[in-house]
């Protein structure tokens, strides 16, 4: 057993996650007869080994840093959110839905807009949640998850029943938006290998610092951490407990749909119908759990999901293993972050500094008075 | 005492918990027959030792005789083979059996596959009387006083065959009538060959209770007494480890203008029954007003309507000659209301913050701690820097979590908080609980300090000798009602705790 502050032991443990979990897949491919060196060698080299591969990892990676805030905002007020992919479409559909039916609009005008109109759709899926749970107290894991569903057929009513035929190419594609309503650069992505790295990432890096400022330097985060970690001493101390549900909530959703948002005007450059939930809300929300929540940690975490996505279609072209091994991989790695607790049992925590110098002081006062 | 046998003997216990020796090296005797009081500061050690003794912890050294042989008491198990039961502070019982069921549970009787209750009642029938333990075995828990089931508890504990009996500050939970009874019960378990640990932090019990007192102090024997040996300050100075001073000066304040007004004061509890039936009382600056009372006849509610955490369905509560009735918190505490918690892990801090971010818990929101929502964590560090300072809070740092400190200290945090607010009326539930005799004592000054400055006190106390020491006037709640009300040199434990039972008093000068 280590010894440990708690400070290393916050960084040890996600590590060991991470390497444990790249060891289990390391197995069940020597199982199935794979070369896992070959494996992750192919994997890292197609992910991080070119140009393209890099500007492809960083694209996949700008919608989970925002779904991952997202989930961390809301985990931070005790809420745990995981309407992540709902709020994340309907942000995608409804900024394609802007950027669409507004062509002639200025870029400097149509962009913003856009982006607004994906952040308030999906503010307004998880504020359906938020409210539900302030007001009645619902579970939020239900009505969440549920509410998944509904914006899921929701979409695919609005966009084949409800949005003008004129907007559409068929029943289950939009048209591509015009360049005044996209996030693609071009300079950007010639740069980087013809990838589909769009400006989602400058935003994307934007959101993290925004989320670093609103958690610890204002009375708002402030609030919703105090609220989220105890609730009866928030209220003693004169906060209330439903406005921080509602407004973590509020804020929680608007990164969502900014992933979603992300998704549709940077790297697919339309809205297509859906037919289950969207992967960055699930993967959003593993990436805030091994990021531990913290800015730094979700902006690593989302970069190691995209390595293993990415890097996972080289293993498939390169190494010639099963895509489903290299989701065993990812799910294994996740795995090991849900069993954190037990990882982080292998670690004693050293007597903080604190405890340490009050029980030598009671001490030397005992000697004192013998 | 003839025929003198030790039934326990520790030897040189030693506990050790990451190199922070709970227990270092101590001896504890105890003879056949007879009521040992352990004595010892919260921290002290107690727990841990009959933690050992009752197979919960395993001791790093020293060796423990049971009557004479050696044993290792492993687990709860071993201790209960060897007759070894303890009675816990907070009760283990089910509210929705019956005492019978309680006692037997886990032992049941059988016939078969069927349960034979017929036998365990006349086993529990000729205890209790054999002991003078009067509980109907037929009642529900639930609708039976504290003081009966902690007798179900010692039945508990003799049904399953003990002879060596710990008990866990037992008197907590009971008036002053219900402890005589229970030391009478006492003193008849002893008579009838039963050997007794009585656990304590309550020098005037051990006088009237006990034969012999072992006195531990951080983690060390001091010694073991003849009761009728030692008097109370000496037992004081013992626990302590230095000249304690056991009485107050309170010197004569002039009372101020009225700060608190409450008239009439109806509030229902969380399920919903009436818990506070018509209260009516004053309180002027540089005035402290006990409230004393059993827990549970409307405290809670009382406290939690000032301060706006409970709604009140009819009456009116005046604070500076404002109405603050049915206000949110954060109106009642900028109107003046400094609130220290009963449960201070629970509503005064926030664990895992920093200390500096538990100080400014009350006023992170106000200037200079903020501005146009941004925080100014330079203020309030200063200021935490200031308030660790001025209240004496051991801490090597601001930026530690509060759940580093002990209970002590955190309560300093939260007694600096509220104090430092220059409220006018602060409301003090249980400010000392389960804090050791040096803190209490600081507590105590503080609050008549406060009092000096011609602040109002509101002190809610389950300890009746707090509420005696510090009040000028004392009410009695029971049942939602006031019983009485009385001035602390013109009363008595004894008139104390019949008010608190709800009988009322003949002719109170109501002030």
């Amino acid at each position: 057993m280590l010894k440990v502050t708690s400070r290393t032991k916050r960084i040890l443990v996600p590590i060991i996650s991470i390497l444990a979990g790249f060891l289990i897949g390391a197995v069940i491919m020597l199982i199935w007869n794979y070369n896992p060196i070959q494996a992750y060698t192919s994997m890292f080299a197609s992910a991080l080994g070119n140009m393209n591969g890099i500007g492809e990892t960083i694209r996949e990676a700008t919608p989970l840093i925002f779904t991952a805030i997202g989930f961390a905002i809301a985990s931070s007020a005790g809420f745990f959110n995981i309407g992540l992919p709902g709020q994340a479409q309907a942000g995608w559909l409804a900024s394609i839905w802007v950027v669409l039916a507004n062509p002639n609009l200025p870029k400097v005008v149509l962009l913003p807009l856009a982006i607004i109109t994906g952040i308030i759709a999906g503010a307004i899926v998880a504020g359906i949640a938020g409210w539900l749970r302030a007001q009645f107290g619902t579970n939020e894991v239900i009505t969440t998850i549920m509410l998944n569903y509904i914006v899921l057929y929701s979409c695919q009513y609005l966009m084949q029943q409800v949005m003008p035929s004129s907007l559409r190419l068929d029943t289950d594609t939009t048209k591509t938006i015009a360049a005044n309503g996209s996030l693609k650069i071009d300079w950007l992505s010639s740069f980087f290998g013809d990838s589909r790295i769009n400006a989602g990432i400058f935003l994307a890096l934007i959101a993290v610092v925004v989320y670093w400022y609103l958690m610890k330097k204002t009375t708002t985060g402030f609030e919703i951490r105090s609220v989220g970690t105890n609730s009866y001493a928030s209220r003693y101390a004169g906060m209330s407990t439903k406005k921080n549900i509602m407004l973590s909530m509020l804020l929680s959703g608007g990164f969502a749909g900014l992933g979603g948002v992300v998704q549709g005007l940077g790297t697919y450059q339309n809205y297509f119908t859906q037919t289950t939930s969207l992967d960055i809300g699930w993967d959003g929300l593993s990436v805030a759990l091994l990021g531990g929540s913290t800015a730094v940690g979700i902006l690593l975490a989302a970069l190691l999901f995209s390595i293993l996505k990415i890097g996972g279609l080289g293993m498939q072209t390169i190494a010639g293993i099963p895509y489903e091994i290299v989701s065993i991989v990812i799910a294994a790695i996740i795995f090991f972050i849900a069993i954190q607790y037990v990882i982080g049992r292998l670690f004693k925590d050293k007597q903080s500094p604190n405890l340490a110098a009050i029980k030598k002081e009671v001490q030397a006062d005992n000697g004192r008075q013998k | 005492m003839e025929n003198v046998t030790n039934v326990i003997e520790m030897r040189h216990i030693v506990k050790d918990f990451n190199g922070f020796k709970a227990n270092d090296d101590i001896n504890l005797v105890l003879r056949h027959g007879e009521i040992l009081a352990l004595l010892g500061e919260n921290g002290a050690g107690k727990s841990t030792l009959m933690s050992i003794l009752s197979g919960l912890l395993a001791p790093t050294a020293g060796e423990i005789l049971v009557r004479g042989h050696q044993v290792d008491v492993k687990n709860p198990t071993i201790a209960k083979n060897l007759g070894i039961g303890m009675v816990h502070q907070h009760f283990m019982l089910m509210d929705s059996f019956t005492v019978l069921e309680n006692i037997i549970l886990g032992h049941e009787t059988t016939k078969g596959p069927k349960l034979d209750l017929k036998k365990a009642r006349t086993q529990i029938d000729e205890l209790s009387k054999r002991y003078g333990l009067n509980v109907d075995p037929n009642k529900r828990v639930g609708d039976i006083t504290v003081a009966q089931q902690q007798r179900v508890e010692i039945l508990k504990v003799l049904y399953r065959g003990a002879d060596i009996l710990i008990f866990d500050e037992p008197t907590a939970v009971l008036t002053p009538q219900e402890i005589t009874e229970f030391i009478k019960i006492l003193k008849e378990l002893a008579k009838e060959g039963k050997s007794i640990i009585l656990i304590t932090h309550k020098l005037e019990e051990i006088k009237r209770a006990a034969d012999r007192v072992t006195v531990i102090r951080a983690g060390k024997s001091v010694g073991t007494f003849k009761v009728a040996d030692v008097t109370d300050n000496n037992l004081a100075e013992l626990m302590v480890g230095r000249h304690v001073n056991m009485r107050l000066t309170k010197p004569a304040v002039e009372l101020g203008k009225t700060i608190l007004n409450v008239t009439n004061l109806q509030v229902k509890n969380k399920q919903g029954i009436v818990a506070l039936k018509g209260l009516s009382f004053n309180l002027r600056g540089g005035e402290i007003l006990g409230v004393a009372g059993i827990d549970g006849n409307g405290q809670d509610e009382l406290v939690e309507a000032i301060t706006g955490l409970q709604h009140v369905n009819a009456g009116k509560i005046m604070v500076n000659g404002r109405d603050l009735t049915n206000q949110k918190v954060r109106k009642i505490t900028q109107g003046g209301v400094a609130h220290i918690p009963a449960d201070r892990q629970k509503y005064g801090l926030i664990l895992p913050f920093s200390i500096a971010d538990n100080l400014a818990l009350q006023n992170y929101y106000q200037k200079p701690f903020s501005r146009h929502h941004i925080l100014h964590h330079d203020v309030i560090n200063q200021h935490a820097q200031q308030l660790v300072k001025k209240f004496d809070i051991r801490t090597t740092g601001i930026n530690l979590p509060v759940s580093d400190l002990s209970g002590g200290n955190q309560q300093k945090v939260i007694i600096a908080r509220e104090l430092d607010r220059d409220s006018n009326l602060i409301i003090a539930f249980q400010p000392t609980r389960g804090l050791d005799v040096g803190a209490i004592e600081y507590i105590h000054k503080q609050l008549l300090e406060e009092r000096a400055k011609g602040r109002a006190i509101l002190l809610i106390s389950y300890e009746l000798d707090e509420i005696m020491q510090l009040s000028d006037r004392i009410i009695v709640l029971h049942d939602g009602n006031i019983s009485g009300e009385v001035k602390p040199e013109e009363t008595s434990d004894e008139e104390l705790g019949l008010l608190m039972t709800g009988v009322k008093k003949e002719g109170t000068a109501l002030a």
